[in-house]
């Protein structure tokens, strides 16, 4: 684990170092238009990176859970879901276990966030919980572990508000120079031939850096997701779990109501796909499904190694574990899948009902279950002092 | 003089090499440590949790005495043994996985014990205590692995030698069988 963290560290550094240069470029080129100084641009471009970085970090990890409908659970509330979690933060030797959210989406999709290990969180919709069994909800979180474990929450994090300074800058800083760039440069009175050419490269990088360096924040987040799925695969020893749920979750067409275009790389698969998204296409967030689950599938170990090998088989090409982490764990046997014979306990319809439960019992709903076995809820507003069972019309008192 | 200097650089070079290799040895072996408590944590649990499962099955299915005594039987000699090494504490445990498979593979014949909600309970937590005592094996013999490489490699032996770090015993299962999670239903 640790040499793959060296090893991711070194890699997503040049990416995050060309990103903070992007930066850098875009504060020569605003401060060279405004103020005549390259260096005041640069300066605040960096403050203005600063300030983001510090006004998201202050406002607690998750930003992302603040947004939509992610209702923090506790064991009692859903115990498999925490099961899951617990032994996949053993399996991972995660120091402490993350919070757990529940999101209340029909569409099938899971995230990690959290800046570091200790801090982490994870987060399902229930339509995922709806959808899949015990092994392929394994697979799933052990895949968001893994994002957790190799520090790509932390590096996604930094990469995105880099990005977001960068798109702002960029943004309003072209904005103001079509509407106002003519008195300015005419007012500071140096530019002669030499500076318009200047201008003109500047504003040129103000309109191409935010694109480049949405590529690269792409980039990153496709890396990672070949290495959280080996991750996934060695925790779990059964990389046949998340393949399934990988076929389970592609195969839903629902977009999911609370992701953006900064946020879509944290998913464990991009909410804003299309079916048939080409294979190589750079403005991708996540690499194609059907990738994924043949590398998966075609897995003769859980070892780095062996996902490695898979991965060179299927794709072709050089493979995607650092050459560090493949050394630490020798070929690892697989396990067999777990026991999911009993299919009339485990219904998608069961499922669904226990997600439905937690989800009206964190809205406050109230459960009442009827004697003559219907349940009823019970709005957290309401005045009356008694409801009556519309089946039976037994009265229950409040 | 010049000669002093390329003594004190490679003596410094040195000591900042042995530091760095007995930090790490140091830190691979906590790791062991706290994946071996891991693992004791969750067998503890397993134990707390045998009483109960044994209670609720009583209730259902008494002419399966043979089963459950053995579980307890099981559970009472691993309990005994728990302060004892890896090795002698794997062979006992790994009894006591497979008469609690054994266990849960009789309940399945009754539907009246399938239907009780303490049970589902219980059987819920039983599998996921086993699998988290898998991972938590798993976990703790990948550091076994990594630390006792890095105690037997050169150069990296010399400063395990020098400073008494051993090598450490591996949790291993004795049977093929005993290596999967119990045959149960989720519910």
């Amino acid at each position: 684990m640790w040499e793959q963290i060296r090893a991711n560290r070194i890699r997503s550094g040049f990416i995050i170092v060309f990103m903070g240069a992007l930066l850098v470029f875009v504060g020569f080129a605003l401060g060279l238009y405004f103020f005549g100084s390259a260096e005041a641009g640069a300066v605040i471009a960096i403050i203005a990176w600063a300030i983001m970085m510090l006004v998201a970090f202050s406002q607690g990890d998750n930003i992302l859970l603040s947004l939509g409908k992610a209702h923090k659970i506790e064991k009692q509330d859903h115990p498999r879901l925490y099961n899951i979690v617990e032994e996949m933060t053993i399996a991972s030797g995660l120091p402490k276990i993350p919070d757990i959210y529940i999101i209340d989406d029909p569409s099938p999709n899971a995230f990690a966030t959290g800046r570091k290990p200790e801090k982490a969180a994870v987060a399902v919709t229930s339509g995922l919980l709806q959808r899949l069994n015990r092994d392929e909800l394994q697979g799933v979180i052990a895949h968001e572990l893994g994002h957790i474990g190799n520090r790509d929450t932390m590096l996604m994090a930094i990469g995105s508000i880099m990005l977001g300074t960068i798109v702002i800058l960029a943004y309003y800083g072209s904005r103001v120079m079509f509407f106002s760039g003519g008195n300015r440069r005419s007012s500071s009175g140096g530019g002669g031939g030499g500076g318009a050419i200047l201008l003109i490269v500047a504003l040129v990088l103000l309109i191409l850096a935010p694109i480049a360096a949405r590529l690269l924040y792409f980039a990153l987040s496709r890396k990672r997701e070949y290495l959280a799925d080996a991750s996934s695969a060695l925790y779990t020893r059964y990389p046949e779990g998340l393949a399934s749920a990988l076929e389970k979750i592609s195969g839903s067409t629902t977009q999911l109501k609370t992701a953006n275009n900064a946020t879509a790389p944290m998913y464990i698969i991009n909410p804003f796909r299309k079916k048939g998204m080409a294979a190589s296409d750079l403005t991708a967030t996540h690499p194609p499904t059907s990738k994924r689950i043949q590398v998966l599938r075609s897995m003769s170990g859980a070892s780095f190694g062996e996902y490695d090998a898979a991965f060179k088989q299927v794709a072709g090409k050089r493979g995607v574990v650092p050459h560090g982490a493949m050394a630490a764990v020798a070929a690892t046997p697989l396990r067999a899948a777990s026991a999911e014979a009993d299919k009339t306990t485990d219904t998608e319809v069961k499922r669904a009902r226990e997600v439905g439960d937690v989800l009206w019992k964190k809205n406050n709903y109230r459960t009442i279950d009827c004697q003559c076995g219907a349940r009823l809820r019970v709005p957290p507003g309401l005045k009356a002092d008694s409801v009556r069972c519309p089946r039976c019309n037994t009265v229950h008192k409040l | 003089m010049w000669w002093i200097w390329v003594v004190i650089g490679i003596v410094l070079v040195i000591a900042v090499a042995l530091i760095g290799v007995y930090n790490g040895l140091v830190r691979k072996r906590n790791q062991v440590k706290n994946a071996w408590a891991q693992i004791d944590v969750q067998l503890k649990r397993r134990y707390d949790l045998i009483p109960n499962l044994v209670e609720t099955v009583k209730g259902y299915a008494k002419h399966e005495r043979e089963t459950l005594e053995a579980v307890t039987q099981a559970r009472n000699l691993a309990q005994q043994v728990a302060n004892a090494g890896a090795g002698a504490r794997a062979k006992v445990e790994g009894e006591l996985s497979s008469a609690l498979s054994r266990l849960l593979a009789v309940a399945e014949a009754y539907p009246d014990l399938k239907a009780n909600q303490n049970f589902l309970a219980l059987q819920e937590e039983l599998t996921s205590t086993e699998n988290k005592i898998g991972f938590a094996r798993q976990f703790y013999n990948d550091s076994v692995l990594r630390y006792n490489n890095q105690t037997q490699v050169f150069p990296s032996n010399i400063v395990a030698g020098m400073f008494g770090f051993k090598a450490e015993e591996f949790f291993e299962t004795t049977s093929e069988v005993e290596r999967e999670a119990p045959k149960v239903s989720f519910t």
